[in-house]
């Protein structure tokens, strides 16, 4: 079992779930979040005051998959995320240890599902 | 216990309690009067004959913003049938405008609470709803005696009004004849309770409750009661030396511009200002709050005609249109200079030219006002976006930038613009041929300005030394709501 955590530009967020979709994945967490990697924000005006270099707007995505499903949920992401310019985004891929359906108590893959 | 009479809010609440026994006892007084007399008229000529006797006695009076109709009405006061002469239109429409102008302070709480940033708006809305409280209790008990009552030479009114004695529904014919007297005062009091409401602008933020309490007390009772005396009470000596005011450019926008300045200037940056503080938390809310002004500013300007005739259709068109162009000129200015037209530039600039057009409403013609809010974007933009970082003060939220200077300009554009083919009770401007209403315009606006600046600065460095202006670090960086109030504006989970 793998854990998967993506930052992604806000934007690409429907694409991205309707990929996972079709892939029939359907496990998945999004939180809206603030970041940033070497590039600057967009620059806002306020009062004639820019203000630069802002955490920017992005989007996280969680997802746990059994170890089959790994490839087809990056291949979604990275399809989906991908916009060509910088700020796209990374994948993070963990190592999941355990899984509980709180509802049955069933562990492992099966809980996953 | 011993706690307890450590605390400022314990002694504020005594002296509120002696005020008001004292206020009790001067009604009881007043009470067998009217009981005699066997109805109200009774007492109402009664507290006519002071102002009658005092508008005798200064005689060069220049009422600006009542009618001509003043003579007659003075004479009518003499008979019991005064309160016969209300007229229903009039006080209707400045009923409506004082509950207009009401309606700014909550306004100018989402104006300024979308300004902030999210930790610290409660503390804005908080302030302004403290305002509308305070100083409305302030103006009643004394407030409104010190800036409207009989006259002590040309400085300040007297206390004979305390509590509000003699004044009642019987008109005063020397502010607003044709109008119960208490209509005309509680549609002052929304004035005294929204201009100190404009200062919190420079120092939000960072200033701790209790002290912004005692300053905005200690400032409505010792600067915006006299100047508003000066300007607007009968015998005030810029009144008689013909300093044109007519809704508030003086005694609201510059009085309180100039204060705004003080508090910036005493109290110093927020920590990591200019470079680290955070952008406006909500703009929609200051659109809401700038669309609640705008709104209020029909009754602030055309209800100073005190009365639903010409004057009130001039001071509301002037008003209009000075908002809209000044408005239009930011957006422009933005788009120019930064590429992209802002909401948030938009809503200053209107603001900037309902103060600017303020004191000049009721005085000028429609493209007069045109010029006047094209006008306070212009300056006002230069302040906001280029001398304030030159000299690096740290005004929040433009208090001085946008009311102060937009005062300013307006007060002075007055002696150019103004006409008396749109209003007799006023002067013929520089573009009118009487150049020398310039200079008048430019006496009031130095007096008031000095006089704010310097009397405000003595205020806060007083409050300062009694009991501190500023939060402490740490409670600015966790945010006012939570440090002084105990509330968060905002929840993350239901």
């Amino acid at each position: 079992m793998k854990y998967i955590i993506a930052i992604i530009q806000p934007d690409r967020l429907q694409e991205t779930l309707d990929l996972l979709e079709e892939k029939e994945i359907h496990l998945v967490t999004v939180c809206p979040v603030m970041g940033r990697g070497r590039q600057k924000g967009v620059a806002e005006v306020y009062r004639s005051h820019t203000e630069a270099g802002n955490l920017l707007k992005k989007v996280k995505l969680e997802i746990a998959v059994n170890d089959a499903y790994v490839n087809p949920t990056v291949e979604a992401i990275t399809q989906g995320g991908r916009t060509g310019s910088v700020g796209d985004g990374k994948i993070f891929i963990l190592d999941l240890e355990e899984c509980i359906r709180i509802r049955t108590g069933e562990t492992g893959g099966v809980a996953i599902g | 216990m011993k706690g307890v009479l450590r605390k400022f809010s314990f002694w504020f609440l005594v002296a509120f309690l002696l005020c008001m026994a004292a206020a009790s006892m001067v009604a009881a007084q007043d009470a067998p009067a009217s009981r005699n007399a066997g109805n109200n008229a009774g007492a109402a000529v009664n507290s006519a004959a002071p102002a009658v006797l005092s508008a005798a006695a200064s005689a060069p009076i220049q009422s600006s913003a009542s009618k001509p109709a003043v003579a007659p009405a003075l004479g009518g006061t003499s008979t019991p049938s005064a309160s016969d002469s209300i007229n229903a239109g009039d006080t209707a429409w400045v009923l409506v405008s004082a509950a207009l102008v009401l309606l700014m302070t909550p306004g100018l709480a989402f104006f300024y609470g979308g300004l902030v940033r999210r930790k610290n708006v409660l503390s804005v809305v908080m302030q302004c709803f403290m305002l509308m409280c305070l100083i409305t209790v302030q103006w009643v008990l004394f407030g409104y005696s010190l800036a409207f009552g009989p006259d002590v030479h040309g400085v300040i009114g007297s206390l004979a009004w305390f509590g509000l004695r003699g004044v009642t529904t019987a008109p005063n014919p020397t502010y607003a004849p044709g109008v119960p007297h208490q209509a005309f005062m509680i549609f002052q009091c929304m004035f005294a309770v929204i201009t100190p409401g404009l200062i919190l602008g420079a120092f939000a933020e960072r200033m701790r409750f209790g002290p912004f309490c005692a300053f905005s007390l200690l400032w409505a009772t010792f600067v915006y009661d006299p100047v508003c005396h000066w300007i607007w009470g009968d015998g005030g000596f810029l009144k008689t030396g013909g300093v044109l005011d007519f809704a508030g450019g003086l005694v609201v926008h510059v009085n309180a511009g100039l204060a705004a300045l003080a508090a910036a200037l005493v109290l110093g940056g927020r920590i990591g200002y200019p470079k680290k503080i955070s952008p406006p938390h909500n703009l929609p809310f200051a659109a809401l709050g700038a669309g609640l002004l705008w709104f209020g500013w029909f009754g602030f300007n055309a209800g100073s005609a005190l009365g639903a005739g010409k004057v009130a259709a001039t001071a509301f068109v002037a008003t209009h249109c000075a908002g809209a162009a000044a408005g239009l000129t930011w957006a422009l200015l933005d788009w120019i200079c930064n590429s992209r037209a802002t909401v948030l530039g938009m809503i200053t600039g209107a603001v900037a030219g309902l103060a600017a057009v303020t004191p000049a409403s009721g005085f000028v013609n429609p493209v007069g006002a045109l010029w006047i809010g094209i006008g306070a974007s212009a300056c006002c933009y230069v302040f906001v976006a280029i001398l304030k970082n030159k000299f690096g003060y740290d005004d929040s939220l433009d208090a001085f930038g946008v009311h102060g200077i937009g005062g300013i300009w307006g007060t002075f554009a007055l002696g150019l613009w103004a006409a008396k083919s749109v209003n007799p009770a006023g002067f013929n401007g520089l573009f009118y041929h009487e150049p020398a209403s310039v200079l008048i315009q430019l006496k009031g606006i130095a007096v008031t300005a000095i006089y704010s600046f310097v009397a405000s600065y003595v205020l806060l460095k007083a409050v300062d030394w009694a009991v501190g202006l500023r939060s402490t670090e740490h409670e600015e960086r966790v945010g006012l709501d939570l440090a002084e109030h105990r509330e968060s504006a905002y929840t993350l989970i239901d």
